[in-house]
């Protein structure tokens, strides 16, 4: 069954999800999750990688409910309204590779695109570093892209392997729930917690879980995207999408505001590095892999749960992604960039760059 | 004779850039995008429409034909 009219791919229905995302994200922050982290899909995802045993970095390690929310809940709109669809076949192993990378840029300046508008809207003046090397990252893929760039057609695929993702994040959600944290213990049956630090700080099982589970709905329903809202304004000068990120900020910013969750400066802000060239460039390497890819990492999520196989190998690029850079030291803490970072964010655009490169011109 | 555009199977923003390009190339033509998926079909239909173009839209079993002219 299809829908006549969907009024959330209006402009209004946008900005409506905007707002909603940005009231969760501070309601989640609120309730136990980490300072200017109430949602942030690479830092979740890299705490999901910690909590597989993926890496042993003993502060980062929590399964995310948030995640499997968002998946989920995508993948229930999708079929409520006739819009699941199993596809893929569009460069696999290209996508796996900039999901990795997009993990990499992104943990050197600590957060995804969701996370700048939620330090942002915590006074966190070391995000318009990151924000200015997105917006860079991404102008660079709209160049490749007026050059014809394209990771080739996806095909549709057999119903169920659409289904392959969100199985897994299933998967993961029943592990969550037979293996509960334990209070005072860092491993709980096979998963691993954390008893200090960001993997720590969590809002209620259940009330992530809810609040990923709206956050996947309205988001396909509105195809809420923070790197197609830049990509958008700088290659066809349509605003639709950035007004929609707009209002999470502003309704992240007033709220944090009102509640006294507004801290402006550049030191002592939370999760944070005050290196701002390492802020930008990881940035810049973060939002040219999400643009070559077609989507931000919670876009990618949400498409994965429509069926998207694609996205789905994204996502995975993610997950092992953040697990490399946690191995390899590329990843930074709050003290600056880690031991190889620099290395982590140079090399990963550089493999963003070649990929652009090679596929210019190809299936359009 | 609208120019056809075969957008199916490519990932943002690939179907409106192609359908933007050729609307460049020729002004005042008419064109048939073909998209298959909801959200291809939302963003060629509001870029055409921004563009002073009228829609119409016929789904054709899980892809979509959207017919753009001035």
């Amino acid at each position: 069954m299809k829908t006549g009219s969907n009024f959330f791919s209006t402009t209004a229905g946008v900005v409506c999800t905007g707002l909603v995302l940005g009231a969760l994200a501070i309601l989640l922050q609120r309730m136990g999750n980490p300072g200017n982290m109430g949602i942030c899909v690479a830092c979740f995802n890299r705490d999901i990688a910690g909590a597989i045993g993926l890496h042993r970095a003993a502060i980062v390690q929590y399964l995310r409910p948030e995640i499997l929310g968002m998946v989920l809940g995508a993948l229930g709109a999708s079929l409520l309204c006739g819009e699941y669809r199993a596809r893929g076949g569009s460069s696999p192993i290209i996508r796996l590779l900039l999901g990795m990378v997009a993990a990499i840029g992104a943990l050197v300046f600590l957060g995804c695109p969701w996370r700048v508008i939620m330090r942002l809207a915590g006074g966190d003046a070391n995000a318009l570093f990151g924000l200015a090397g997105l917006i860079v990252g991404v102008g660079i893929g709209t160049l490749f892209f007026r050059q014809g760039f394209s990771l080739g057609r996806s095909q549709s695929q057999g119903k169920v392997s659409g289904l392959i993702l969100p199985g897994i994040m299933m998967a993961l959600l029943a592990l969550l729930l037979l293996n509960p944290q334990v209070e005072g213990q860092d491993k709980s049956g096979v998963l691993f917690y954390s008893l200090k630090g960001p993997g720590a700080a969590h809002a209620p099982v259940l009330l992530s879980l809810a609040a990923g589970l709206v956050v996947g709905v309205l988001a396909q329903r509105s195809r809420f995207c923070t790197m197609g809202a830049i990509r958008d304004v700088l290659l066809f000068r349509q605003w639709h999408l950035a007004l929609g990120v707009l209002a999470m900020l502003a309704c992240a910013l007033l709220l944090n505001a009102a509640l006294g969750g507004f801290h402006p400066g550049m030191e002592g802000q939370p999760i944070a590095h005050t290196d701002s060239l390492w802020n930008f460039l990881g940035m810049v390497t973060a939002g040219l892999a999400f643009a070559l890819a077609g989507g931000c990492p919670g876009r990618q999520l949400f498409m994965a749960g429509e069926g998207d196989n694609d996205a789905a190998v994204f996502v995975v690029g993610l997950i092992l992604g953040a697990a490399v850079a946690h191995n390899f030291g590329f990843a930074s803490s709050a003290t600056g960039i880690g031991p190889n970072g620099m290395l982590g964010a140079l090399g990963g655009l550089a493999v963003c760059l070649i990929i652009g490169f090679f596929n210019c011109k190809r299936g359009a | 004779m609208a120019e056809l555009i075969d957008a199916r199977g490519l990932s943002c923003p690939q179907p409106v850039l192609l359908f933007l390009t050729a609307a460049k190339k020729t002004p005042g033509g008419s064109f048939t995008v073909l998209v298959d998926n909801e959200a291809s079909r939302e963003n060629v239909t509001r870029a055409a429409r921004n563009g002073g173009f009228t829609v119409d839209v016929t789904e054709d079993g899980a892809d979509f034909r959207l017919d753009i002219r001035k």
